[in-house]
């Protein structure tokens, strides 16, 4: 109802009233009157019936001003002073109410005003701190960065189901892969990425057995614990990775739980390479030296002896001894020479080993044995005190290796542990009964390579024994009939670990997504799974032509990766490829690619198989995505590789948007966007420009209620253009 | 007297001066050169004590000693293992394996005579 009919109806009632007051009176003093009396009244009434309607008509004049000044008053004036209020409390803190009008409203106002006042105060001084807390944030951001940044070693640190959180550029240099073919011009693409599986690189196994045993060690109330192994990288490079939990409480980790939760690891790598190829050679030279000079000394010192012992023998053997020893000297000597020559740029070794107490091993090797090999094991006499300094995941498998050959082809039932010293070795026996083998088993075994429940392991356990300064025997225990494996191995005393507190995660912005540390594992249910929370690759190819059916192929492949809704412009892939064609001059002209830069560029087979490794565990995202998938698909029986993931295309997106336009060309989209051109025509260039626009379009998405992966398809499946097909 | 002695060794220039001095201890002596020549030579020469290097090409002493513990006919023979590897963990190895004696090379040749006296019971 508006104010002015408001007013108008107020009026109205007023001057009914008063109109009703002043009839009433006129009836009841008529009541009162004589008939004669009332009949003169009527009549003068009558007559002056005209100036009655001007007197009562008149009256309205008084009624309206006396109600507009009510109603500015007690309506108005409050009104505005809410108003100043919402003011105050959205817009502008500092806005301060006029304080006028009656008594009331100005105390009203004034009451206001120094609440908003100490509001204000308030409000000025949280947000002070809030900026404070985020430079200082801010601060030990950039001094971590740096810190990282300038490490010697590598870093990733991951969460609990092995996707990278963080990672410094050190560990993306190491863990690059060339292309399959090694000798591709074009460069390696790092497997390193945030929100990408650390399973691509290391085996599950290895990671999940040091988690295990860093586990054991948290609950036997171990502070810090570290575990270390030795590993490949897929380009080849020995790596020593040193592991250590990163411990916290884990959103809807449950309450009382007496034991920290891990909730995820950080990897610090070493590339040892070099180290363990001097080390090799180093050891290769001492046991050379060591071994040559005892065999040589001991030929010439059992001839000087025997001289000695027989000077009455016969000239003729006498020169044959004193043959032997200058033979003997003249070996020795240009053994030194040979020795010490080599010696000279040979570094000290650091055997990759760790400490780790014996029970804990033969528990992991249990453990496996039972789970793998569903064959029973039982502990005989167990020392828990010995520790030795061992590869403990090699030799584990080592042990699971024998304990499977024993099963598999000996059908024993069962195998049990024991573990004691002698003098400075440990004894760590693998023991079983009824299956008597022969030296060739036994030798065999140990130089055949391993494989153990279709795991195979590139070392024979001989090789696994040597690494640990061990050696490995059968033997049987005659009055018990017992037979075991015996593996002797030097025992030490437990170091303590050369550090051991996680590094608080941080580097360069791109390097890290904390998010991911909420973001549940890779589901098939990715159809419900909100467009924000999704990793993507956004890809471009560049083309031959239009027509894949008709010969066209891929010169050019880029994409950049989208993560917690950030485009990471560190993590790319691009890529040319030899179409082994000529490009067409209008092709050239396009995409700027002459054929001369496509000579001794890799060719599609090896190429995609390195894109698909890109994009492993994310959505696809192209701009008209149906014509590069096209492309892609038909090289699916050439490569061996599939892109099986869920796709989305920004040009039906944008269509789905904004049906009414015309054009959903990359460019014409990009500019509706606000987003500038940069670098087109390249597949990278398109790659990030496509990246920028879907971004964008997440929250236009949203708000036409298309929140999920699932809808976003079925929205984009509707739309006109869904029907083209190249 | 006369036991005999079986010398295993690859290396001539030790055998020699091995073989010289076992006979003139007054033992019949037989040379092997491999592990298989060494069990072959057990067989039809009958030792009463081994010499037997570690570090024989193809198959090491440690398995020849073994397959000499094998055979309950050969139950008697004594062994001697040489060798030029003289780790803790190679010797408890000879010794589980089943040699008397582990030396390690150089050794004196007055303390391996002694020895081989002492195994045999002289």
């Amino acid at each position: 109802m508006s104010d002015r009919t408001r007013i108008a109806l107020a009026l109205v009632a007023a001057w009914g009233l008063v109109l009703a007051a002043i009839a009433a009176a006129a009836l009841l003093v008529g009541a009162d009157l004589a008939d004669h009396q009332r009949a003169v009244l009527a009549a003068v009434l009558q007559e002056r019936a005209p100036m009655l309607v001007v007197v009562s008509l008149l009256l309205l004049v008084p009624l309206v001003f006396i109600l507009k000044t009510l109603f500015s008053r007690y309506v108005k004036a409050p009104r505005r002073l809410a108003e100043d209020i919402r003011i105050m409390q959205t817009a502008n803190p500092g806005h301060r109410a006029p304080v006028r009008g009656s008594a009331e409203i100005r105390r009203l106002a004034d009451g206001f005003n120094s609440f908003a006042d100490a509001h204000e105060t308030l409000k000025r001084d949280v947000e002070a701190r809030v900026r404070e807390a985020n430079e200082r944030i801010e601060q030990e951001r950039s001094r971590l960065a740096a810190l990282m940044s300038e490490l010697a070693q590598s870093v990733i640190m991951c969460n609990i189901e092995g996707r990278i959180l963080l990672y410094n550029s050190r560990a993306m240099q190491l863990l690059r892969k060339p292309l399959d073919g090694a000798a591709a011009a074009g460069k390696a693409h790092s497997l390193v990425g945030l929100g990408r599986s650390i399973f691509a690189i290391f085996d599950r196994n290895l990671i999940i057995h040091a988690l295990d045993s860093i586990h054991d060690r948290l609950q036997q109330g171990a502070r810090g614990p570290v575990a270390s192994f030795v590993t490949t990288t897929p380009a080849g490079q020995l790596v020593r990775v040193q592991m250590a939990p990163v411990q916290g409480a884990a959103a809807g980790a449950a309450a009382g739980d007496a034991e920290q939760g891990v909730t995820g690891f950080v990897l610090i790598l070493d590339n040892i390479t070099r180290r363990i190829e001097t080390g090799n050679r180093r050891d290769l030279l001492l046991q050379t030296l060591t071994q040559g000079t005892r065999a040589s000394l001991g030929s010439m010192r059992a001839a000087v002896e025997t001289i000695a012992a027989f000077p009455e023998m016969e000239r003729q053997a006498q020169d044959r001894f004193i043959g032997i020893i200058g033979d003997e000297a003249q070996r020795l000597s240009a053994r030194l020479d040979e020795t010490v020559g080599e010696f000279a740029d040979s570094l000290r070794t650091e055997w990759p080993l760790e400490d780790m107490r014996g029970a804990d091993l033969i528990a992991a090797a249990r453990r496996r044995i039972e789970t793998r090999l569903g064959l029973p094991t039982k502990l005989e006499d167990v020392d828990e005190s010995i520790w030795f300094k061992v590869d403990s995941y090699s030799l584990m498998q080592g042990i699971s290796y024998l304990a499977s050959r024993l099963h598999e082809e000996f059908g024993i039932r069962e195998v049990r542990f024991g573990l004691k010293t002698e003098g400075q070795l440990a004894h760590l026996d693998l023991i079983w009964t009824g299956a008597p083998l022969g030296v060739e088993t036994t030798t065999s075994w140990q130089t055949d390579s391993m494989e153990t429940g279709g795991e195979a392991c590139p070392l024979t356990l001989k090789q696994i024994v040597e690494r640990h300064n061990a050696e490995i025997w059968y033997q049987i225990h005659k009055p018990s009939q017992r037979e075991y494996f015996r593996i002797a191995i030097p025992w030490t005393r437990p170091e303590e670990a050369t550090w051991s507190a996680p590094l608080p995660a941080e580097s360069r912005p791109e390097f890290y997504d904390f998010d991911l540390f909420h973001q549940p594992g890779q589901t098939p249910e990715q159809d419900s799974m909100p467009l924000t929370a999704l990793s993507y690759t956004v890809f471009d190819t560049e083309t031959t032509g239009l027509q894949p059916s008709q010969g066209d192929e891929i010169v050019s492949v880029g994409a950049v990766r989208i993560v917690n809704g950030r485009l990471l412009e560190h993590e790319v892939f691009e890529q040319l490829v030899d179409p082994r064609r000529e490009m067409s001059p209008e092709a050239s002209r396009i995409t700027g690619i002459e054929s001369s830069m496509l000579e001794n560029q890799p060719t599609i087979d090896r190429v995609l198989p390195a894109f698909h490794a890109f994009c492993a565990d994310t959505v696809l995202v192209a701009h008209n995505a149906a014509f590069d998938m096209r492309f892609l698909r038909l090289k699916e029986e050439a490569t061996g590789v599939r892109f099986t993931q869920p796709v989305l295309d920004t040009l039906l997106l944008s269509a789905v948007i904004d049906a009414r336009q015309e054009s959903h060309g990359l460019e014409v989209v990009a500019e509706r966007m606000g987003i500038n051109p940069i670098g087109r025509h390249t597949a990278l260039g398109d790659s990030i420009m496509t990246a920028e626009v879907f971004l964008r379009m997440i929250p236009l998405l949203a708000e036409q209620g298309i929140r999920t992966l699932g809808e976003a398809r079925a929205a984009s499946q509707k739309t006109y253009f869904a029907r083209i097909e190249y | 007297m006369g036991k005999r002695i079986l010398i295993a060794d690859d290396e001539p220039n030790i055998v020699v001066s091995l073989e010289f001095l076992m006979k003139q201890k007054g033992y019949a002596v037989r040379v092997a050169a491999t592990g298989e020549d060494a069990l072959n030579a057990i067989g039809d020469f009958g030792p009463d004590l081994i010499l037997l290097d570690v570090m024989m090409p193809r198959m090491s002493g440690y398995d020849v000693c073994q397959r000499v513990r094998e055979n309950p006919d050969w139950h008697g023979i004594k062994i001697i293992m040489l060798s030029a590897k003289g780790r803790d963990v190679e010797v408890t190895k000879g010794m589980a394996v089943g040699a008397d004696a582990y030396v390690t090379k150089p050794f004196s040749t007055k303390d391996l005579i002694a020895k081989v006296q002492e195994l045999l019971g002289e």
